[in-house]
């Protein structure tokens, strides 16, 4: 087995017992970004020849140190939408083709902090929209699980990067569903946490209600690792929580007993790939036998959420992105007949089509006249929503569901019908708008060999049990040598 | 028919905080474009506002000087639009649920005291400029951007133009006295928008109004208001309709004109800023605000007609302004003739000033040496003429009065014997001024104390003097 292919924890026992330097961990996982990267395309941008300087630095310091942390010296992706000082932060639009910001996102910063390697900017919907990252303005990432399936998205580069072994985890970011349904449709662990658990400093931003940054990992424990890495209590960001720092490894592998994980026939709705169903009825018997009571629960408003969801999102993002005229940085039209023509001719060539969809609908929602039949009762849905979820809480510990409601589709499948696109997020969304965590892991592989998710939803912060119950499952299951059949040949 | 003017104001104040309302670039006004910015403040990708805790606390103290109930759940929302001076595209400002509302600020014309509503006061953060100058085409300068304002919004309760001036220095004096703003005209820090319309006298519906916006002189807002109700009787005279719309005031024209009309008035589209949690305010936090409240305007002047025993006069005139209420109250602690003091910051100091283009908040001496100097006059030392001279020393030197007064040599004599010599000779040179004192004609003494003065260059003891000469006179026709 190739270093790369590896997981932290595996890396870290290696590294600890002195038998692999970080150099050789990160000369590993390079030569599988030489092997691999341009039949899955995971990256947007590479930093390959600074990860293996910066990988003989941890090594010189190391070998006078005898502590090292969890993620010192390992290497990773980062969402193109987090900003890193002097690298190329795009967003995947051309709208931000030539920006480099002169400051980092706080994850960026608390990953510095930790001896993290940088390995590059993957991929992603332009502007985080869309459930495919086929709407990136540069490239088509593949699924390496079939190369001519999606990864799903908005974080698609990412879960592609973590399930092709040319990253041992990455940072994505989850708006509607964003990191857990490709981590669903590329067969690795990805979560969402809870809202104001992660600073968003730094995160370019979609929809800032709704927007979390998270990790995509291998298996649970590395998801956990990261997690601690991440999280804490952030002043630039007003909507971070004040929180003391919290190991999530530490009751990582306490099991179910005792635990009740609660059903609902909302989840199961039409549209439900029956493989994806299967898998889920599967996974409720593995959990009755490791000990944990299964709970069926009702949802009350759910039918709603979706369309909820896309008013706020696109509200918000029709604002967020208004900043992005063509005046101060980025994208500007060559040539402009005034003030108004500046800012229509930048803003029509710079945004793709699907970010127009959204602000367009957003623009719209916000309007005089039209605010309270939108927005207002937007809001007042998700208000209604999190109501369920704390209801629903009241009588489990944990939420299980499918992540989405099929596999991977094919490439250029859904990209000339968006509502389509917006149903496969039909079980993700409702977490962002209840501000609850979630974590997609793998539950097995259908018909014809492609992953299944499924989801683990829980009340807010409540990643410790989320993290707990997933454990659980991949431990029974063995599932976390699933290995996407890509070789180096290909 | 006769027709009455109904106005309403709002007001924007850049509020005194040291730094921006969602950053910690300063906010220090005449510096060079461009170098107090920062990626929060520019607007750039994946930046986050942090709400500056004072801006909190001066909007408070300003709703609260204005006599407005403070909102314990208040928040920001975005007003979007589309501008180069505003680099997110939004400003950051309340809409629905402002900080405080439901004020009232007591007003004076012609001797009728009046009531005028304020509506609400709303935090918001200011937009940048543009140059348009420059050779390059116009240009931006962001240092403005995200210095936080509040914006005061009256009831339409203002009758005239003179209405809406006394209004308005009274909120400005408001703002200064509690330090929510230095309130400099000149510097932007306070600007107007008037909403004016006309109905006829003892109606009660509200006529269609115009707004004018960013008038940012007193001078410019009455002129304004004036200009406005004419343009808008002639109108109505007319037998013309008034369009509801925006327009815009030239000072340097003396006119308005039309801007754009409420179909083309912007969709704002605000809605709750997602970045910023609400602002929740508790009645300790109310309460605390509220003792430290420096004493206002009004108060202050009852306070220097019962304690200092000043004429209403007097006590209007020193309060008007923070400053020069302090720079009183320092003086009189020192040298406890409230009465002399006021005479010399009412007469003596407003000319000197002027002549040297300075106001009360740069005057160029202290209270300290003010007090001095008075009470040199007070001890004889020196009399009122050359007093008045030493100010001047002082004006231009900045030197204590003593200090000029021993360089100038403007001490008062006090030698008597000095004194009598020289009044026996001018005495002596008069013998007519004599002769009329000895008919009675008692003018004549002025003559005689005029020439002293003279002689002695101002320095003589006024009543030291008149006693001499009296004596001395005596002598001479005895």
């Amino acid at each position: 087995m190739e270093l790369s292919q590896k997981t932290i924890h595996e890396i870290n026992d290696l590294l600890e017992k002195k038998e692999v330097t970080v150099t050789e961990v990160t000369e590993s996982v390079v030569k599988r970004i030489d092997a691999v990267e341009k039949s899955t395309a995971a990256y947007l941008s590479l930093q390959t020849e600074e990860a293996l300087i910066a990988a003989r630095a941890v090594d010189r310091e190391l070998s006078e140190r005898k502590k090292r942390t969890p993620l010192e010296g390992i290497p990773y992706g980062l969402k193109d939408n987090m900003c890193t000082r002097g690298i190329l932060t795009t967003c995947a639009s051309k709208m931000l083709y030539n920006f480099n910001p002169p400051y980092n996102a706080h994850v960026y910063d608390r990953l510095i902090e930790e001896g993290g390697i940088l390995l590059g900017k993957t991929n992603m919907d332009e502007f985080a929209m869309g459930s495919s990252t086929e709407n990136s303005a540069y490239k088509i990432t593949h699924n390496p699980w079939d190369l001519n399936k999606v990864p799903g998205g908005s974080s698609g580069g990412s879960a592609v990067a973590v399930a092709a072994d040319t990253a041992f985890y990455a940072l994505g970011s989850d708006t509607g569903g964003s990191i857990r349904q490709p981590a669903s449709f590329c067969g690795v662990v990805g979560m969402k946490p809870t809202y104001g658990l992660v600073s968003r400093y730094g995160l370019v931003a979609f929809a800032s209600s709704l927007d979390q940054i998270g990790p995509l990992t291998k298996d649970v424990e590395d998801c956990a690792l990261v997690l601690n890495a991440i999280i804490g209590h952030d002043a630039k960001d007003s909507t971070s929580l004040k929180l003391e720092k919290k190991d999530y490894t530490q009751n990582l592998k306490q099991g179910v007993k005792g635990l009740k994980i609660g059903v609902a026939q909302a989840f199961f709705g039409e549209g439900l790939q029956p493989e994806v169903r299967k898998s889920l009825e599967e996974a409720v018997e593995v959990y009755k036998a490791l000990g944990a009571e299964i709970v069926d629960v009702s949802f009350r408003h759910l039918d709603y959420a979706l369309s909820a969801y896309y008013m706020i999102s696109s509200a918000e993002a029709s604002s967020n992105l208004a900043r992005y005229d063509g005046i101060r940085y980025g994208y500007r039209a060559e040539e402009y007949d005034g003030l108004v023509d500046l800012y229509k001719k930048t803003r029509s060539q710079g945004f793709g089509d699907e970010v127009k969809r959204r602000i367009m609908l957003g623009t719209y929602a916000l309007s005089s006249g039209y605010y309270d039949a939108y927005y207002k009762k937007a809001m007042q849905v998700r208000t209604l929503i999190k109501e369920d979820f704390e209801q629903v809480f009241g009588g489990c510990d944990v939420l299980l569901t499918p992540t989405a409601p099929t596999t991977a589709f094919g490439i250029g499948e859904k990209t000339s019908n968006p509502l389509e696109m917006y149903l496969t997020d039909i079980y993700t969304v409702t977490v962002n708008i209840a501000g609850i965590p979630g974590i997609s892991i793998p539950s097995g592989l259908d018909n014809s060999g492609m992953p299944i998710g499924m989801q683990l939803l829980g009340p807010i912060l409540s990643e410790e049990i989320l993290l707990k119950v997933a454990w659980a499952f991949e431990n029974e299951k063995g599932l976390k040598n699933l290995k996407a059949p890509l070789g180096t040949e290909v | 028919m006769e027709y009455e003017m109904v106005i309403g104001m709002e007001i924007h104040v850049e509020l005194g905080t040291k730094t921006k309302i969602f950053c910690s670039c300063p906010t220090k006004f005449g510096q060079e474009e461009n170098t107090h910015t920062c990626p929060i403040c520019l607007g750039m990708p994946g930046v986050l506002p942090v709400l500056n805790e004072k801006v909190v606390e001066y909007a408070t103290r300003a709703g609260l000087a204005l006599n407005c109930e403070i909102a314990h759940f208040s928040k920001m929302d975005r007003k979007n639009y589309f501008y180069p001076d505003l680099p997110k595209a939004y400003q950051t400002s309340q809409f629905d649920l402002p900080i405080c509302t439901g004020g009232v600020v007591e007003i004076e014309v012609d001797g009728v005291k009046k009531d005028i509503g304020i509506t609400r006061i709303h935090i918001e953060e200011d937009a940048g400029k543009l140059l348009h100058e420059s050779a390059d085409g116009t240009l931006i300068d962001v240092n403005r951007c995200g210095v936080p304002l509040v914006e005061i919004v009256t009831e339409p309760d203002l009758r005239s133009a003179e209405e809406a001036r006394t209004f308005a220095e009274k909120v400005r004096n408001i703002m200064e006295y509690t330090d929510v703003s230095d309130c400099k005209m000149q510097e932007g820090s306070m600007r107007f928008d008037v909403n004016i319309s006309m109905r006829e006298k003892g109606a009660t519906v509200l006529g269609t109004r115009t707004e004018m916006k960013n008038l940012n002189s007193f001078r410019a807002l009455i002129r304004a208001v004036q200009y406005e109700s004419k343009r808008q009787i002639v109108e109505l005279k007319k037998g013309h309709k008034i369009i509801q719309e925006t327009r815009k005031w030239d000072d340097t024209k003396g006119a308005s004109a039309s801007l754009r009309s409420k179909e083309e008035a912007q969709d704002y589209r605000y809605f709750p800023e997602p970045d910023l949690v609400p602002i929740v305010i508790e009645k300790e936090y109310i309460e605390k605000i509220k003792r430290e409240l420096p004493e206002l305007p009004e108060a202050k002047k009852q306070r220097y007609i019962d304690e200092y025993k000043l004429p209403e006069y007097d006590a209007g005139v020193l309060t008007a302004t923070g400053v020069t209420a302090r720079f009183f109250e320092e003086a009189v602690v020192l040298y406890d003739e409230p009465k002399q003091i006021s005479n010399w910051i009412m007469v003596e100091i407003p000319p000197l000033l002027k002549e040297k283009e300075l106001t009360m908040e740069n005057i160029p001496i202290a209270p300290v040496q003010l007090a001095e100097l008075l009470k040199l006059v007070k001890e004889s030392v020196i009399n009122g003429t050359s007093g008045k001279e030493v100010l001047k020393e002082m004006f231009n030197t900045g030197k204590n009065p003593g200090e000029i007064v021993k360089e100038k040599g403007l001490a008062q004599m006090s030698d008597t014997a000095e004194l009598e010599a020289i009044i026996e000779k001018i005495v002596s040179d008069n013998p007519k001024s004599v002769e009329d004192i000895g008919t009675g004609n008692e003018k004549a003494y002025g003559f005689l104390t005029g020439k002293v003065m003279k002689e002695t260059k101002g320095k003589a003891n006024p009543q030291v003097a008149n006693k001499i000469i009296r004596e001395v006179v005596a002598k001479h026709l005895g």
